[in-house]
């Protein structure tokens, strides 16, 4: 088994902040919109870099959208920043229309996502986004697993021309791939190789997904795990790649399982190549206050729920 | 840079030829397909004909980007039959284009979009409410670009009650965003009704005032000599740290003795009979498509 090595535990937002801050040096034509969140979405470096492109739109997310979708016209790649509830569920008609419909060069990115962002409770908790953004024609859809991989990512949907949501989190989580690496739209990545059963991963499940891999090790079980950053286009040849090879799947995601990943690869497989399949996700529920932690184990979404899923779909195969 | 509208040339019977010969078109494309907002359509057709063959600084070929150039957003997109008209009629696509409105394969969809790459068009507009905020987006890049030309919009009085508008409206005050010429098609009707009894409007000029707008009267808003010096009077007004709306007085149905001062026209298409009576009060001027 590879060994991915936490180099310390850090923010996918701070990620997508020091990615935005970076972009603002090297692309005169990166703009960044905020609905009054600046600090909580680590804008603040790009806005004392770059005032004259920062747009503090205060609480009006349906205005920030569609400012940011005329923004486009002229040449400017508008990054909305705020929450991922009121990055969707709040303005999903401006996007629809002005957005993705208009086919404009929009970065709607969205920090706070699911279950994670804790104690504030479910008026703030979406896990629904995931569903709401891939249903939209011609729309990209990001869920980064670290501080590094979101980093990546905020850098290379600038370059990426089309509407895109990019989805990341608010705790301090482990940091594990490579820095500096490059990110590519679409492309699925094999963290491990195996041939019992493939654990396919999106977000904050990807680090859960690598600790089960090593407990259903250490009981003769043989994972593999596949990072899914991109929801959509999802990578499908490596799905139904690793599905052929392992004949189990486990999907986890920190996502209601209607609408999420782990419905996009079944419906990868059910075209492909039928293969039993469990989820890891949130049951049709909305959450609640708590620690990340303690609500990621309420609602089963950790290394332990993967390694339960993962046994119980080997005992499912012909 | 060739500049094919700005000419300022035409003399007001020209202009009156031109919006007979759009009122026409705004009846035979609804007619033909038996559905599409005429009522609308015809109170605007002036402010169109104006705008496009007077005011509106703009490139000879199209350009999604439109930089260097002034630009016009339609946020009441459900009027597209004014809009197509007055686009084909100025140049950006063939007239005999008209003929497609919302048929099936068509680029002139039932509410105006850039899907089908319909030159003249920069944003989808039907779900209302959010054409202000798409101006004043474009509008912020044409200050980040150093681009001195204005942003134009036209919003129904009715889609004020959408509360997307009033956020627009308070960004826009609030921030100076002072290159954007908003209108407001000010007929008081929409599809259930006077907005008075579906839902009142209030006194419209002391709230674009209240949010910290510089808001011109236009009184008779179907009247080209008077819309021309609006818009003129309005242009003079920008650059002074204050957006600009001009309210619009416009009759509904405007030029169609049977369709105006009632909302029964907003969304329905004119019979073979209706259509008749209709063209008869429209004489052909530039030639029907």
């Amino acid at each position: 088994m590879k060994i991915y090595e936490n180099t310390g535990n850090k923010d996918t937002r701070s990620g997508f902040g020091v990615g935005l801050t970076e972009l603002g040096k090297s692309n005169p034509n990166v703009v960044a919109l905020c609905a009054d969140l600046t600090g909580s979405l680590k804008m603040d470096e790009f806005k004392a870099n770059h005032p004259e492109r920062f747009f503090q739109i205060g609480i009006a997310e349906a205005n920030m959208i569609s400012i940011a979708a005329g923004m486009t016209i002229g040449g400017k790649i508008p990054f909305t920043g705020t929450f991922a509830n009121f990055s969707t569920g709040r303005v999903y008609d401006q996007i629809r229309q002005s957005v993705a419909y208009s086919g404009k060069n929009v970065k709607i990115c969205a920090s706070h996502a699911g279950i994670t962002l804790g104690e504030d409770g479910a008026t703030h908790q979406i896990l629904e986004d995931l569903g709401l953004m891939k249903m939209l024609p011609g729309m990209t859809v990001i869920n980064t697993c670290d501080f590094n991989q979101t980093k990546a990512a905020t850098l290379a949907i600038a370059e990426h021309d089309g509407p895109v949501y990019l989805r990341f989190g608010r705790p301090k989580v482990a940091n594990f791939t490579p820095a500096n690496q490059t990110f590519e739209i679409g492309k699925a990545l094999h963290l491990q190789e195996g041939t019992d059963v493939s654990i396919i991963a999106t977000g904050h499940l990807v680090w859960e997904a690598l600790e089960a891999a090593k407990v259903l090790n250490e009981a003769g079980i043989s994972a593999e795990v596949i990072n899914i950053h991109t929801i959509k286009p999802l990578d499908e040849e490596a799905i139904v790649a690793s599905a052929k090879k392992t004949g189990a799947v486990v999907t986890a995601e920190e996502h209601n399982f209607l609408g999420g990943l782990g419905e996009s690869v079944a419906r990868t497989l059910a075209q492909h190549l039928p293969t039993p399949q469990e989820f890891v996700a949130t049951q049709d529920t909305f959450g609640e206050s708590g620690t990340p932690a303690q609500l990621m184990e309420k609602y089963g979404l950790n290394a332990a729920a993967i390694v339960e899923k993962a046994k119980k779909v080997i005992n499912r195969k012909a | 840079m060739h500049e094919i509208n700005f000419n300022s040339m035409s003399t007001t019977q020209q202009l009156e030829d031109f919006v007979s010969q759009v009122r026409r078109d705004i009846l035979r494309q609804v007619h033909q397909v038996n559905s599409g907002h005429p009522g609308g359509s015809l109170g605007c057709a002036e402010f169109f004909s104006v705008l496009y063959k007077e005011v509106l600084q703009t490139k000879e070929t199209f350009s999604m980007d439109g930089k260097e150039e002034d630009l016009f957003f339609l946020s009441n997109g459900h009027i597209s039959p004014v809009f197509y008209s007055v686009l084909a009629r100025t140049g950006y696509f063939p007239v005999e284009e008209l003929n497609t409105f919302r048929k099936i394969n068509s680029r002139l969809q039932g509410h105006p979009t850039t899907h089908e790459g319909l030159p003249g068009i920069r944003i989808a507009s039907g779900s209302l409410g959010q054409g202000l905020s798409v101006a004043i987006g474009a509008a912020l890049t044409k200050k980040l670009n150093n681009d001195k030309h204005l942003v134009y919009t036209l919003h129904g009085d009715g889609e004020l009650q959408e509360g997307q508008n009033w956020e627009a409206i308070m960004y826009a005050a609030g921030k100076g965003v002072d290159n954007i010429i908003a209108t407001v098609d000010y007929n008081k009707q929409q599809i259930d009704g006077a907005t008075d009894d579906v839902l009142p409007l209030g006194n419209l000029k002391a709230k674009f005032e209240a949010f910290g707008w510089d808001v011109l009267e236009v009184e008779k808003g179907n009247d080209i000599e008077a819309i021309k010096a609006g818009l003129e009077q309005a242009k003079s007004r920008t650059g002074n740290k204050k957006p600009v709306v001009i309210l619009l007085h416009t009759v509904m149905g405007n030029g169609v003795d049977f369709m105006m001062h009632t909302h029964a026209w907003h969304g329905k298409a004119p019979n073979d009979e209706q259509l008749a009576t209709g063209l008869a009060q429209n004489p052909e001027t530039l030639g029907d498509y």
